[in-house]
């Protein structure tokens, strides 16, 4: 194992992180907006995730920092090869982020007002950055194409759109909104009680049972039995929502999306970015990675702030590990 | 409008906007941090409240941070796709080092600080916000040390073979002597966007809200004076000094904020100029001798380099190009970034004078005449250090051009090849109504909390309740969400 591959291994985990955790913040704003529930209830929900969100969202500032200080070109070639679906996501995230911490900062006339219309803020743009991730996820695993300098040079404005408008895409998109509905109601159903867990439950094993016939589906039209691989947990969570083993289920729904990142973003390890034009023109880690000072002068870093970031994010965790109760509104 | 232009047009946009919360979370967690060290320390009811008004200002004001921080971060890959594999090795640990050392920091602790109220033991849920305010001026270092290369190279070295700027030493990088200069300058003005932002509050309350909290009103106040006027002064000081390593480094920069056009010996300082249509020399001037020489060289006889001989310099240096910025842009943002910012340092002083032994601001305010245009001296006073740090920045980066690192990169080279016109013209709409919208919602919400002022007290507790309240899973802070 040498230190790039090792660094891969660290950029997918990172992105790993911030699917997994932001996936069920995604799938709590969705459902929050989407799911018809009382306004209380609607309250614990968004307030299971508002003191860890940001702390989650921190991954993808990680994930994406890191791939730009360990493979520069990566970064540049997926970043200015998809420019148009990396700003709406950009853009969503934005109005997601404020939709979810400004909602209980109005007070007095009008609250009701605006508590509803944050709701469908977050949901519509939770919807919009989970159905793209899974799309960009997707035509990763494809490819773009690239020339030799790492840039899609297709004439028209609509060269970072295209490669979203294929079925690879729109299976990416599904499974990106079934994976973070999945993660959001399991997310739920363990940090609340009174009718929102019952109901978060239900959400769950649905949920659960069409990613799982889903990837099934996949696998069968593709041919890529790989993705068999992602039915399994994702049925062992719609089961385990159905049995009430609230705890096995979440874990099950993490490794479903984790699983399904892993596939897409390291499917063609060691190369981070096949050109469909010319399998030479490809960026690879050998390719890509920056000089082995500047990786040195990040590995030594790392190794001393890694760890203390992995403890005191453990330690928030800990701090709100409670129940929310939906039952009584304080 | 070529791609070049919409791209630098995206990058001004999106960077100045951002730049409004980041200078403000800098300055709102420290003083946030303050109350509450107060409040723990003499446990004055009113203290508490200033610490938990403090705090909501700036949770808010951190989460429009973070959300246009990310676009930042990504805007290199974007449109500049050129200049991130240019520059990639020596901006990529930097980046790195902030988001994990700093950014995650914030991040984690603000959340632990806002919910913690009844979760944490006393000691250590003050020590969650030192953190968040000590990580802030962290994030603030390491970035602006990767600005400070694209001012003034250094560190680095350039790879024969695929003619890229690679990293050679991560110290040097850091601790560049502009960085040594720029970072105490931002830091500074950022310190003073918080203080006034308390004192526009704090006066509001007292011409509006006569039933204020008074005790809480009045500490605010003089608190955020003596933060403006303790920041101007820091601002002060650390801006000559940067202005004298920028004449160093940047030359050009600096003849261009004064639009001195031809190397002068004992230069003066020019405070207003207007060259009519067709005129190359400006045909109304009012000038203090010898004070440009002073601020560049320390010396009111020191020479100055212009712009006509600088450009022929780096002619001969870099080749056949235009290498003289924007004039205008840089003569009066320079001007205007010292005039505002130091008004507002003026204007705190004049408070603190007022105020001063318990006294109430003077009644002639309220007075009916002048009531309604009372109302617009906390609005200037809270902006006027916030449109200080913009406009300086507008300087910083104008003036740096045709630059993107200097004398090694120019911007038309580090634009993405394959990005067209349409994309980012699509994308400077999204940006444009997505922060409009973002802007009108903090500015609403910003006056909603003022408006309710520190009387306003979100956490309900009496102060000495105890730590372990097992079964209490939601304390009326959380409840605001």
């Amino acid at each position: 194992m040498d230190l790039p591959t090792i660094w891969f291994g660290v950029i997918i985990a990172a992105w790993v992180l911030f699917f997994v955790l932001e996936g069920f913040d995604f799938g709590v704003g969705m459902i929050v907006g989407l799911g018809r529930r009382p306004r209380h209830e609607r309250d614990v929900a968004v307030r299971t995730i508002a003191p860890v969100w940001d702390g989650n969202e921190v991954w993808l500032v990680g994930a994406i920092g890191l791939m730009f200080a360990i493979f520069p070109e990566w970064y540049a070639s997926v970043l200015s090869g998809l420019y148009l679906p990396m700003v709406l996501i950009l853009l969503a995230l934005a109005a997601r982020g404020v939709a979810l911490e400004f909602r209980g900062k109005y007070h007095g006339e009008g609250e009701e007002r605006w508590k509803d219309r944050c709701d469908r803020v977050m949901a519509a743009s939770s919807l919009v950055i989970v159905a793209l991730w899974g799309a960009v996820v997707a035509v990763l695993a494809r490819g773009l194409a690239i020339d030799e300098g790492g840039e899609v040079m297709a004439s028209g404005w609509t060269r970072s759109i295209d490669p979203l408008l294929t079925t690879e895409a729109a299976a990416g998109a599904a499974g990106g909104v079934l994976m973070a509905l999945l993660a959001g109601a399991l997310f739920l159903s363990l940090r609340t009680n009174g009718p929102l867990r019952d109901w978060a439950r239900d959400v769950a094993v649905r949920t659960g049972g069409a990613l799982a016939v889903g990837a099934l589906v996949v696998a069968a039209l593709t041919g890529q039995f790989v993705v068999v691989l992602i039915a399994v947990p994702a049925a062992l969570a719609a089961a385990g929502a159905f049995g009430r083993r609230e705890g096995l289920a979440f874990t099950a729904g993490a490794v479903t999306i984790a699983l399904a990142t892993v596939l897409g973003m390291a499917w063609h390890a060691p190369t981070l970015l096949p050109s469909t034009l010319d399998p030479s023109w490809s960026v690879t880690m050998e390719s890509a990675v920056t000089s082995d000072f500047s990786l040195g002068v990040i590995s030594w870093a790392a190794l001393f702030i890694m760890p203390a970031v992995v403890a005191y994010q453990a330690f928030s965790y800990w701090v709100f590990r409670r129940r929310l109760s939906s039952a009584r509104v304080a | 409008m070529d791609v070049t232009d919409l791209a630098r047009l995206q990058f001004a946009v999106t960077t100045v906007y951002h730049y409004l919360f980041v200078p403000l979370s800098m300055s709102l967690s420290l003083l946030t941090a303050l109350f509450h060290t107060a409040w723990l320390r003499t446990r004055k009811d009113h203290l508490k409240r200033a610490t938990v008004l403090c705090g909501q200002l700036l949770l808010i004001t951190f989460a429009v941070g973070v959300v246009t921080g990310l676009v930042q971060e990504f805007q290199f890959g974007l449109a500049w796709s050129s200049f991130a594999r240019f520059y990639g090795d020596v901006f990529g640990p930097t980046l790195a080092i902030e988001g994990m050392l700093a950014f995650f920091l914030e991040a984690t602790f603000l959340g632990l600080w806002f919910f913690g109220w009844d979760k944490l033991p006393k000691g250590l849920h003050l020590a969650t916000i030192w953190i968040v305010a000590i990580g802030t001026q962290l994030s603030a270092f390491i970035i602006l040390s990767a600005n400070s290369f694209m001012q003034n190279p250094i560190g680095y070295s350039i790879n024969p073979e695929t003619g890229r700027a690679e990293l050679e030493n991560f110290g040097t990088l850091l601790f560049n002597k502009l960085n040594l200069a720029a970072y105490p300058h931002a830091a500074s003005g950022a310190l003073m966007t918080g203080g006034a932002l308390l004192l526009a509050i704090s006066i509001w309350n007292q011409l509006r809200r006569p039933g204020a909290d008074r005790a809480a009103v009045r500490a605010l106040g003089r608190v955020g004076a003596w933060v403006v006027v303790i920041g101007g002064a820091l601002v002060a000081i650390s801006g000559d000094r940067l202005g004298v390593v920028i004449t160093e480094v940047q030359p050009m920069k600096m003849a261009a904020a004064e639009a001195l056009y031809s190397t002068t010996t004992g230069a003066p300082f020019s405070l207003f100029s207007y060259a009519g249509p067709g005129e190359a020399e400006p045909s109304i001037k009012i000038d203090i001798p010898g004070l440009l020489s002073f601020l560049a060289t320390h010396d009111f006889h020191g020479t100055v380099q212009g712009i006509n001989d600088l450009q022929a310099q780096y002619t001969q240096q870099y080749g056949e190009a235009n290498y003289v910025p924007w004039v205008p842009v840089a003569f009066w943002s320079f001007r205007l970034m010292i005039g505002v910012g130091m008004t507002a340092a003026v204007l705190a002083a004049l408070y603190l004078f007022v105020t001063h032994k318990d006294r109430d601001l003077p009644a002639v305010l309220s007075h009916a005449r002048i009531r309604p245009f009372a109302v617009l001296v906390p609005v200037t006073v809270g902006l006027m250090p916030l449109a200080a740090n913009a406009i300086g920045w507008i300087f910083t980066e104008t003036a740096r051009q045709p630059w993107l690192a200097f004398g090694l990169f120019r911007t038309e080279q580090g634009v993405s090849p394959g990005v067209t016109a349409t994309e980012v013209i699509i994308s400077i709409a999204g940006f444009t109504i997505v922060y409009g919208v973002l802007a009108v919602v903090w500015v609403r919400l910003m006056c909603r909390l003022v408006r309710s002022g520190p009387g306003h007290d979100e956490h309900a507790h009496e102060d000495d309740h105890s730590d372990s309240t097992p079964d209490r899973d939601d304390d009326r802070l959380v409840l605001t969400y």
